[in-house]
């Protein structure tokens, strides 16, 4: 199959982390990974950057594919449930509200800048990086907020890529059930469905 | 291949994630991603090999007997 130059953005998520190691104000360019999926889906009406461009659903095919990391098992139930993928939109949307007030308070004088990445909104990695180039405290700090995020997401991702099939993330993809509730909407509008879809069959019908 | 042994997969739209890791794998080309809502199949390009099947992350699509009322046979 024909290669394409967006079928090697995998390594931009690894240089994305990469540069977050030496300054951490890199983490900024993550606002890319979520305005691009938003604007394919908005103006689109397409999830054209899960579908081609996501760079992160490459990295996790490229480890639990070819690499075989990955135990390839059908994930449960619930993980693809319209509830729990729903609810985990929810709470990151709420996880990235605390981000943003955090920078606020950084940003308002109220709150001291709080230099640290953190998994799962716990616990602080054990490494520390914590220059940010002289930039105004609240953009470093809206900086660790992001990075945190990212890193957390790429963790639960590599858990369920481990756990489940390769790509296991993108069925609860907080990005991907965002994008795919806005691309719904417009179809919705948008009237005519595929007919090929369906044709009856010996199954279920879907 | 004959109708009565045909093959195709065919994705439960309402559980479709759309994130076209079934689109990238298909050496048929007979998947699509609709408006980002679901993936589907063209079951008359589609053969039935089951790639998709084993990639899909949600685990939802199916490889099943193409009916010949399907294919427009009595």
């Amino acid at each position: 199959m024909k290669k394409h130059w967006y079928d090697y953005l995998w390594i931009a998520e690894i240089v994305y982390f990469s540069l977050g190691l030496f300054n951490i104000l890199f983490a900024w360019l993550g606002l890319i990974s979520m305005a691009l999926p938003l604007g394919f889906a908005v103006f689109g009406g397409n999830k054209a950057y899960c579908n081609r461009y996501c760079g992160r659903g490459q990295l996790f095919s490229l480890l639990g594919g070819r690499l075989g990391l990955s135990r390839r098992a059908v994930p449960p139930d619930f993980l693809r449930s319209r509830a729990f993928r729903l609810g985990f939109l929810a709470f990151f949307g709420v996880m990235f509200g605390l981000m943003l007030r955090g920078t606020w308070q950084v940003f308002s004088g109220a709150r001291d800048l709080k230099a640290a990445v953190t998994l799962l909104w716990t616990f602080r990695v054990p490494w520390g990086w914590a220059w940010h180039g002289g930039a105004p405290l609240w953009a470093a700090q809206f900086a660790f907020g992001l990075y945190s995020i990212m890193l957390t997401s790429t963790v639960l991702g590599l858990f369920t890529m481990a756990m489940f099939r390769p790509r296991s993330w993108c069925v609860y993809c907080p990005m991907g059930t965002l994008t795919q509730l806005i691309c719904r909407a417009k179809a919705h509008d948008a009237g005519s469905e595929p007919q090929k879809t369906f044709y009856r069959t010996g199954g279920n019908h879907s | 291949m004959s109708v009565a042994n045909k093959k195709a997969a065919r994705v439960p739209k309402y559980d479709c994630v759309s994130c076209g890791a079934c689109v990238k794998v298909c050496p048929m080309g007979a998947i699509a991603v609709y408006r980002g809502v679901y993936a589907f199949v063209d079951r008359e390009r589609c053969v039935g090999c089951g790639r998709c099947a084993a990639e899909c992350p949600a685990g939802i699509i199916v490889v099943e007997a193409v009916e010949a009322a399907e294919e427009g046979k009595p």
